[in-house]
């Protein structure tokens, strides 16, 4: 069944068109990846997806497990399990690590009719995620993103994400400002939580990181619309030739 | 902040009624409404007071007559016809003091509407609190086990009785009748409040604690607190409040008194979240508080902390005089004021001992229209050598029709010593927001957990139980006030 299906969206903004008429299926058990060059819309539709206030449609529709996302804000479309992984998550000064986690995770419980969980249970959960993902306790006391490094902040996302064990997930440029060694550690964070029962959505510029995320499906975005879509091989071709050669074949 | 118009409607929808606005049903004893000589005479008979304590009240009735209500904080309203007040309101059910199974039981289900269950409380959390309702104390806890430690914790009306010589002797020590317009007032119509007397060498084994609570309509609050905390003690003293809402405004002036000998310290928390009026600014408290600590002895040491969230007005400065050597004071406060809400409030350090020392971290949150006032005042005086202040003050704006303002007074005696002051003004951004929302928070916990955030420093000063109420009352007190 598709997960998350995006219908002809339409999306301006100050009155410039972003999105223009883009559409996309993504089934359980997928990865796809969206790349496109600088300006072509990729952190639109993620923000649009995400429901930020300002990215509405014009026109167009999502659907969530075929339910339709346009009447749901951003926080009722994260509970029912829609995941942004931030290209630059946010400083939250004072907030502590853990209770910010488990006040999320708790939400996202209630909404599934589960027992929300105490503290202590709360607390070891975290930690057994945490030292698979090679979070360190002590970045979980810390506030959430205050003085991370990249790498440690990419971490958390992901480790954010194993945790709130979303239907659809999306990556927004994952792989900036990361060297290799966290780059690896990231991607096995993420690829440890693919099943056949979510779905991953990676948006990115470079192919670089799809050698570790290996997509089941590549698409290219260019100024507002997918225009051109294959496998694995579409990453690689983007690599050898460049967006432009797609682009003006398209 | 950009917000879809569903979702200020939703929040609208949702947002701040008065969680405590209830009246308890109890027949109240009261004095005849307005102030003279004569309802000064009456407080005083009805208490049954000893001749020098009703001069004393006397004395600061005709100061108070002589004096003017101060004008100097931004804060505006109307002026308070004091004619219009009852200085004194009793239950009738007289209840007894030392069981809690003979109190009212109505009584005791308003403590439990408030969230503080007293047998709970005394049970759970081994709290000792001393109820002030209306004028009369209530009940107080856990005597027993303070007594044999030789600490006096009661009502300061049963202290006059008791120990009247203690009372005597400090009284009035640290905030003289005539030190300000409402101080003088309180001084001649006070009613009830807590004493507390730490002999020496003795460390309080648990957390004192009262909560006040204005419930008798039209009825003044002047409640006046003495803490005496001998040489080589140490005290933490909790004081919670809320009262019923009401359309009329309604006057609460408080005294504190706290006095700290050699190596004694005291900390004084505060949790208040008297009625604020609503919306549009309607009823609600005037809190009209006059705080002083005198740390009178070597090393001695003075702690205010402070949430304020309820109150139409708050006017208020814990303070510190640091007499003695290496004495130390300090001064944590988070102001919140939405809607209609002004704060005026903020701490006076005075340094006079040398090597005195002496910090302020203030949180200002503005919501809605409300104005909020971070006022404070570092002297140090001539011989406070080697002495230090440092002043941090941050003021977090929600939504663009509110104010922060802060107004610093510095006086330096001496070149012998070292001040410092910080200020920032920030705003909840919408990236931060969208960030929680993603996570699946709604709007009301991501403000109120980034708001807490802001707080931090000052919410880790209080003692664990309280600093779980304040962290909600915060998130209670700006609901509605993100959109």
């Amino acid at each position: 069944m598709s997960l998350l299906e995006i219908k002809n969206a339409k999306l301006k903004l100050d009155d410039k068109d972003i999105l223009k008429g883009l559409s996309l299926s993504v089934n359980s058990g997928e990865v796809h990846a969206i790349m496109g060059p600088n300006g072509s819309g990729k952190s639109t539709l993620s923000y649009m997806l995400a429901g930020r206030d300002g990215y509405e449609l014009e026109s167009g529709e999502v659907f969530l497990e075929g339910q339709s996302l346009s009447d749901m804000e951003a926080d009722e479309r994260a509970r029912s399990g829609l995941f942004l992984a931030f290209q630059y998550p946010v400083e939250l000064p004072g907030v502590g690590g853990m209770s910010f986690l488990r006040e999320a995770v708790n939400s996202r419980r209630k909404f599934l009719g589960e027992e929300e969980l105490d503290h202590l249970a709360f607390v070891k959960e975290a930690r057994k995620v945490a030292s698979k993902m090679f979070v360190k306790d002590e970045m979980l006391k810390r506030a959430v993103n205050v003085g991370f490094s990249g790498g440690e902040k990419k971490r958390f996302e992901i480790l954010q994400m194993a945790m709130l064990k979303p239907k659809v997930s999306i990556l927004d440029e994952t792989d900036s400002g990361l060297d290799v060694d966290a780059l690896k550690i990231v991607s096995d964070g993420v690829n440890a939580q693919r099943n056949d029962e979510n779905a991953i959505v990676v948006i990115t510029h470079y192919q670089r990181l799809l050698d570790y995320i290996v997509p089941d499906f590549v698409h290219i975005l260019s100024d507002g619309i997918i225009i051109k879509s294959g496998g694995p091989e579409l990453a690689l071709e983007v690599e050898k030739n460049g967006y432009a050669g797609l682009i003006n074949a398209a | 902040m950009v917000a879809t118009q569903e979702t200020i409607d939703k929040v609208k929808e949702v947002s701040s009624t008065y969680k405590y606005g209830f009246v308890t049903d109890l027949e109240a004893e009261k004095a005849p409404l307005g102030l003279s000589e004569d309802i000064v005479k009456f407080i005083s008979h009805k208490k049954k007071e000893p001749k020098w304590l009703l001069e004393w009240r006397l004395k600061a009735y005709k100061k108070w007559l002589s004096m003017e209500a101060p004008n100097w904080a931004m804060v505006d309203f109307p002026k308070i016809n004091f004619q219009d007040i009852y200085y004194y309101s009793a239950p009738k059910t007289k209840p007894k003091l030392n069981s809690l199974d003979e109190v009212d039981p109505e009584l005791l289900r308003t403590y439990e509407k408030l969230g503080i269950p007293i047998k709970e409380q005394e049970v759970l959390a081994g709290v000792a609190v001393d109820y002030v309702f209306d004028s009369v104390s209530v009940a107080t806890t856990f005597r027993e086990k303070l007594a044999k430690e030789g600490i006096i914790f009661c009502p300061i009306s049963e202290a006059v009785q008791s120990h009247p010589d203690l009372v005597k002797k400090y009284i009035g020590s640290v905030i003289p009748i005539s030190d300000n317009y409402y101080a003088a007032l309180n001084s001649a119509v006070f009613t009830d409040g807590s004493f507390v007397y730490i002999p020496k060498d003795v460390k309080c084994p648990m957390e004192l604690s009262t909560y006040f609570r204005i419930n008798e309509q039209n009825s003044g609050q002047f409640e006046r607190t003495l803490i005496i905390a001998e040489d080589n003690t140490y005290v933490s003293y909790l004081e919670g409040c809320t009262a019923p809402q009401r359309d009329e405004n309604q006057l609460h002036a408080a005294v504190v008194e706290l006095v700290a000998m050699n190596n004694a310290e005291i900390k004084y928390s505060t949790v208040q979240n008297w009625y604020p009026g609503d919306k549009d600014g309607k009823g609600g408290i005037y809190n009209f508080v006059t705080k002083r600590g005198n740390c009178l002895g070597k090393k001695s040491k003075i702690s205010w902390t402070q949430v304020e969230t309820g109150s139409a007005i708050t006017w208020k400065y814990p303070s510190c005089v640091l007499k003695g050597d290496d004495s130390v004071g300090e001064f944590y406060s988070v102001a919140v004021a939405n809607n209609a809400q002004q704060a005026d409030t903020g701490t006076k350090m005075i340094h006079i001992g040398k090597n005195t020392k002496s910090t302020i971290i203030s949180k200002g949150i503005s919501a809605g229209k409300a104005q909020n006032t971070y006022r404070g005042q570092v002297q140090i005086q001539k011989n406070a050598k080697g002495s230090r202040n440092f002043t941090q003050c941050d003021s977090l704006l929600i939504g663009d029709k509110c104010g922060a303002h802060t107004v610093p007074y510095i006086n330096q005696f001496t070149p012998h010593a070292r001040v410092e002051h910080e200020a920032t003004t920030s705003k909840i951004s919408e990236d931060q927001l969208f960030y929680c929302l993603q996570r699946g928070l709604d709007t009301e916990q991501a403000t109120s957990l980034i708001v807490n955030g802001f707080c931090k420093e000052v919410m880790k000063e209080l003692p664990m139980e309280f600093a779980v109420e304040a962290q909600k009352l915060i998130g209670i007190s700006l609901e509605g006030s993100v959109g």
